[in-house]
């Protein structure tokens, strides 16, 4: 495989250092690390570490995107197509561990206790149904997009045009949710108001994808793996070392679950952390049915997919999942034990004798938290700014000695919060910010490439001007790009909602619509393009209509009481009712029209090999 | 098109596929049906039910994959339809 990815000038020498290149980058990171220490040990104040770690990665981000710039479609689009199966699953990982994953997955956890494990199920599981239904068929096609695929397979614009208004809807939802990631981090860590801090985030992301496309996303988030997956794992291990004096916290996770549950017992919560199907309203079928919405969007997310669009080959596509997987486990099952420990150590904090007169003293952190934003502490009822708050509040409610359920704590600001939270020093609390930053701006790259690229390749190049040069394709392509985000971040700004539910909504609505198509494209030969137009309708009409009117209600307004759960069904698992109906609708409507043409047939049989050309060649212009 | 050798080769690769979703439905779903059986059942601390979930099942998926990406080649090469 190596000997054919050197074909394209100037290509080689770069892949084949790759190693070294990455190797001399995390030392530097390390240094940075140590050097941040040394400053704070020397009274450097807080604020400028914070601004030192977000500066610095952002800076380096920013470097590499700009040495990746190019104007060559193919690289532009799928970094010229020779992504070695390992860096990929780690730009993969990247890609894919959103603010989500690193920012809210870990709260969730600690607030749901077994429940919240859904996530990390879904998250993990999902690569199976993309590594053996999906992904090798599509790179032996050879797409460039997601929609590209849809409209070789079932013929014509229509299905393309569907399959860009999905990829719009969920990477759009998925985006915001990134840039409202970016936003908490920002207003939090440099001090400044959230309204304004989404545009800074906004810039950071931009610098990332405009300029390299595909080829600068893939590098950069290599790059940004390394950087978030250290910031993960040193404050858990910190906590792991300090609790029990042994630094493998998924092993020492299981002492932790014996100590809140010794914690939960004298301090009689319940349900505990580890009882399942009984926190924050998830019941077992609703347990269930979220990991499913979950596996099947991560099969069905163009941003994932089209990631394994630039691997030089079928077979390195699909070692590129397994590495991607891997790569993403490192985090995941980490998560667990992350809460754990947090949650072990609040309860601690409470059973040393908490009263609303000296946890100001006792955990000042929470106290800056209210201050960044009134909604991330609160402790009996309101927000948390300063102990007269606090000692009023509770007076309100009658309460003298404060217990674990009078502190509550948002789930987007545990892991954030968490270095303080266990006492360590700042220089780790900026760390876990850049970690932050990294998460969300990698995934948010992936997010406005995957909708730029549909809107100028699909929709401009393929539907309107298929005569367009290439010079004028890649320079609409980051026009849209620019307004696109700059349109995210004005929504992210109006907080719509948790990071974790708009990521999750993104999911089904992924699942409701694509994966139908997708799946039944490759090993359904009946599936024609009357079933799909149908199916995808109808799969993401339902699951759209489901999340609205349980979200908003008819009437657009979240404070009016909104459409009833069906059958208590959450809505961030709405794929519950848009999957099934949209397979049935597809293969019902294609067993009613003509079967596909014999021609057609045939393309799926090569597609099924990977043997011989990619299907579709791109003239290069 | 549809020469022997070919239709051979999607039944082997068809039959990797449903093996591979087999097990994927077992550690996916089924085996957390019976958390509450299994977390009676404790190793380091871990509750058993607990512990498939924060990491026995994510471990099985990583396994997996690796073994489908090389039964998969294999299976390609037997049939001379790997890329070259």
């Amino acid at each position: 495989m190596a000997n054919t990815t050197s074909t394209t000038a100037g290509g080689g020498d770069f892949t084949s250092n790759l190693g070294r290149i990455y190797g001399i980058y995390t030392g530097g990171f390390i240094a940075f690390i140590i050097l941040m220490a040394i400053l704070s040990a020397m009274g450097v104040e807080n604020v400028i570490i914070g601004y030192l770690f977000m500066g610095f990665t952002i800076v380096i981000y920013a470097v590499i995107g700009i040495l990746s710039r190019t104007m060559h479609v193919g690289e532009y689009y799928v970094a010229g197509r020779r992504v070695p199966a390992l860096y990929n699953g780690m730009a993969t990982g990247a890609d894919w561990m959103s603010a989500a994953s690193f920012i809210g997955m870990a709260g969730s956890l600690y607030l749901l206790g077994y429940d919240g494990l859904a996530f990390v199920l879904g998250w993990t599981g999902g690569y199976v149904l993309v590594a053996i239904l999906v992904a090798p068929y599509l790179r032996k096609f050879g797409a460039y997009t997601v929609p590209d695929f849809l409209s070789a397979r079932y013929g014509g614009n229509l299905a393309r045009f569907i399959g860009v208004i999905v990829l719009f809807s969920c990477s759009f939802t998925y985006v915001v949710a990134q840039i409202f990631g970016t936003g908490i981090i920002s207003s939090r860590f440099l001090g400044i108001d959230f309204n304004v801090a989404v545009y800074v985030g906004l810039a950071g992301i931009l610098v990332c994808s405009m300029l390299g496309g595909m080829r600068a996303v893939t590098w950069t988030q290599v790059a940004q793996y390394i950087v978030l997956i250290i910031a993960y794992l040193i404050p858990v291990i910190w906590m792991s070392t300090v609790k029990t004096g042994i630094p493998i916290p998924q092993l020492m996770q299981g002492q932790a679950l014996q100590g809140i549950a010794a914690l939960e017992a004298a301090q009689n919560i319940v349900p505990g952390h580890a009882t399942p199907f009984s926190h924050g309203g998830y019941d077992a079928k609703n347990y269930f049915l979220l990991i499913l919405c979950l596996m099947v969007g991560t099969a069905s997310l163009p941003h994932v997919l089209m990631r394994y669009f630039t691997t030089p080959s079928v077979r390195e596509a699909r070692v590129s999942v397994a590495w991607s997987l891997l790569f993403i486990f490192i985090l995941y099952f980490t998560a667990p034990a992350y809460a754990a420990f947090a949650k072990w150590t609040m309860l601690d904090l409470v059973a040393s004798g908490l009263t609303p007169e000296n946890i100001g003293e006792k955990a000042g952190w929470m106290m800056r938290w209210a201050a960044a934003d009134n909604t991330l502490v609160q402790i009996c009822g309101k927000a948390a700014t300063d102990t007269a708050a606090i000692v009023a509040a509770c007076a309100e409610k009658g309460v003298t000695a404060l217990s674990f359920a009078d502190i509550n704590l948002n789930a987007d600001m545990i892991v954030l919060a968490t270095p303080e939270m266990a006492g360590m020093p700042y220089v780790i609390s900026g760390l876990v910010a850049a970690g932050g930053l990294a998460a969300a701006l990698s995934t948010a790259d992936g997010l406005l490439l995957a909708i730029a690229n549909a809107l100028s390749h699909d929709i401009y190049y393929k539907m309107i001007d298929q005569h367009a040069p290439t010079s004028r394709r890649l320079i609409v392509s980051r026009i849209l790009l620019v307004m696109v985000a700059v349109l995210a971040a004005y929504v992210a700004s109006t907080k719509p909602s948790d990071i974790l539910s708009m990521v999750s909504w993104a999911f089904s609505l992924a699942a409701g619509g694509l994966f139908p198509a997708l799946v039944l494209g490759v090993w359904w030969k009946r599936a024609n393009s009357a079933g799909a137009v149908a199916g995808m309708i109808a799969g993401f009409g339902i699951t759209l209509f489901y999340l609205v009117m349980t979200q908003y209600g008819a009437d657009f307004d979240k404070a009016t009481p909104n459409m009833e759960l069906w059958w208590g069904v959450k809505n961030i698992s709405s794929a519950t009712f848009g999957l099934p109906v949209g397979f049935a609708v597809m293969i019902i409507v294609s067993l009613l029209t003509k079967a596909p043409s014999r021609d057609m047939q045939d393309f799926i049989e090569e597609i099924r090999v990977p043997r011989g050309k990619q299907m579709m060649e791109e003239k290069i212009a | 098109m549809a020469t022997p050798d070919r239709i051979s080769y999607w039944n082997k690769t068809k039959s990797l596929m449903f093996v591979m979703l087999g097990l994927w439905v077992f550690f996916g779903y089924v085996i957390h049906m019976f958390v509450e059986q299994l977390n009676t059942i404790v190793i380091f601390g871990f509750p058993l039910g607990f512990y498939m979930a924060a990491q026995g099942s994510l471990i099985a998926f990583v396994i997996m994959l690796f073994w489908f990406a090389r039964r998969q080649n294999a299976i390609d090469e037997e049939h001379g339809v790997h890329e070259d």
